[in-house]
């Protein structure tokens, strides 16, 4: 038995299959994960992701520690609410995990503090890094919010039907929002945020609310979503999965993820910043690149891929596409690998496109 | 507990067969199959006429979660199979001992009937795996 959500009678309630996912009995669908993808694609869906954690880091050095411990720069954020995508990374450059921040006040205020989401596989390490990297730092509080269950409700309705499920004042709170931004509403998190490539909330809620702020978008129509649908909308969307686009031993120039690199100012020394130019000084040797194979069959992770006169690699997050109806993937393989490779699948090799690890954006195709 | 058609036959591996009584059996896979797999996208079927022994590799199921195998779960000749199946693999989870069959073989050997699970013993094999 493992850990169970705020909503766990709720996703049994709802005819959920229950499995574990890093300790926590969480739902893998209602029914079926293909039309729960599709109804998230075309109308909303809401997910329980109250197993992610959130650490809330306060203090007078939050904003220099959280400049230290991420590759990305917190300095960026520039309106309160404003979220920020990052790797938190090792001394050699490999990524510890990755998560969102974001900043919780005004910018540069004397009380400015952040929430730091991570992933909930590797919260213990995550937690006993950020402890550690803290005592450089002479006024610096980290504190979990265990007690903060999250709902992602995500689709092109998925802000419509939102509204519809919460009070008035929190309704117009969800229309002020950009893209990427949250607010708080008394206790409430409201960001517009995600892991689908389509609009969307994602909503930390007090334990003891979210059962009724879940019937409640049932009621307006939002369709429970399990951790199946979860994976095939980020793998579509081209969103990295912890564990297996990226880990410690990868860094984030291999993971498609140097966009997230804040090399800016140069005097801003972060974890694994000298490693990482070592790394890109020596060139990067493989990138991760999106497969398509339009026809029959499914790319799995850990497929082999060959690149004639090149190399190999491997796929690391494969699926078919219930968007585009064939399977798409992201793999790791040599940096000289052109747009066309041979993937491994039981024993034959398949032609497969070779591009941008992105496939689906708003519902449409982004990939030729 | 998934509910297994009593007039059916059936093989630990989660194939289930029909005898036709003209010595030739129907194959599918099972309902406690289809839900572990997940939504079915493309099944792989042998071709008419491939002489399969007992326990072949037969095809290919591919959900949006696995990749399958499907064995023969007698020895015989493959004298049709389900092209629907093709175009509309959802079938295998939506109607899993109706329409959503794979192929049918022309038995070498009936005698191999005899070792067939009733549907009873199949439920009972689901329940010792779970």
């Amino acid at each position: 038995m493992g850990n169970k959500t705020a909503l766990y009678q709720a996703h049994v309630d709802m005819g959920a299959k229950v499995v574990d996912f890093g300790g926590w009995d969480m739902p893998l669908h209602y029914g079926s994960q293909m039309e729960e993808h599709n109804t998230v694609r075309n109308a909303a869906g809401m997910f329980d992701v109250s197993h992610m954690t959130v650490v809330d880091v306060t203090g007078a050095d939050a904003k220099e520690y959280l400049r230290y411990l991420l590759a990305n720069d917190v300095a960026k954020l520039q309106e309160k609410g404003k979220a920020l995508y990052s790797g938190m990374l090792n001394e050699d450059g490999g990524v510890k995990d990755d998560l969102i921040v974001y900043l919780m006040t005004d910018p540069g205020v004397t009380s400015e503090w952040f929430r730091v989401v991570v992933n909930c596989a590797t919260r213990k390490k995550d937690l006993d890094w950020m402890a550690e990297q803290k005592a450089k730092f002479d006024d610096v509080a980290l504190t979990e919010q265990p007690e903060l269950a999250m709902v992602a409700v995500q689709g092109p309705k998925a802000l419509e039907l939102a509204k519809v499920a919460v009070n008035e004042s929190r309704a117009k709170l969800i229309d002020s929002l950009s893209v990427f931004q949250g607010v708080e509403s008394e206790g409430w998190f409201i960001a517009r945020t995600g892991y689908t490539g389509e609009d969307g909330l994602e909503v930390m809620v007090p334990e003891d609310e979210v059962a009724a702020f879940w019937q409640a978008l049932a009621d307006a129509g939002v369709e429970p979503c399990g951790l199946g649908a979860r994976d095939t909308l980020r793998l579509e969307a081209g969103m990295n999965l912890y564990g297996n686009e990226m880990d410690e031993s990868i860094n984030p120039l291999q993971a498609n993820m140097a966009w997230t690199i804040a090399w800016e100012p140069e005097t801003r020394d972060f974890i694994g910043r000298s490693a990482l130019e070592a790394a890109k000084q020596a060139g990067i040797e493989q990138k991760l690149v999106g497969l398509v194979l339009e026809g029959r069959g499914v790319l799995r992770a850990h497929q082999k891929v060959i690149i004639d006169g090149v190399g190999e690699g491997e796929i690391t997050s494969g699926s078919f596409s219930p968007t585009l109806g064939h399977s798409v993937a992201m793999a790791r393989v040599p940096a000289a690998t052109g747009d066309s490779a041979d993937v491994e699948m039981r024993g034959k090799r398949v032609p497969v496109k070779v591009g941008r690890p992105v496939f689906v954006r708003n519902g449409k195709k982004v990939f030729s | 507990m998934s509910n297994n058609p009593s007039d059916l036959k059936y093989v630990a591996s989660h194939e289930w067969i029909r005898v036709e009584g003209d010595g030739t059996v129907t194959v599918g896979v099972t309902d406690h199959a289809q839900e572990l797999l997940g939504d079915v996208v493309f099944v792989e079927l042998p071709e008419v006429g491939t002489e399969l022994a007992n326990g072949d590799d037969a095809g290919v199921v591919e959900s949006v979660k696995a990749a399958s195998d499907i064995y023969a779960p007698l020895s015989g000749e493959v004298v049709a199979v389900n092209e629907e199946l093709e175009d509309a693999p959802e079938t295998v989870n939506s109607d899993p001992y109706g329409d959503g069959w794979f192929f049918k073989l022309k038995l070498t050997d009936e005698s191999e009937l005899d070792s067939l699970l009733d549907a009873d013993a199949y439920s009972e094999h689901c329940e010792s795996e779970s």
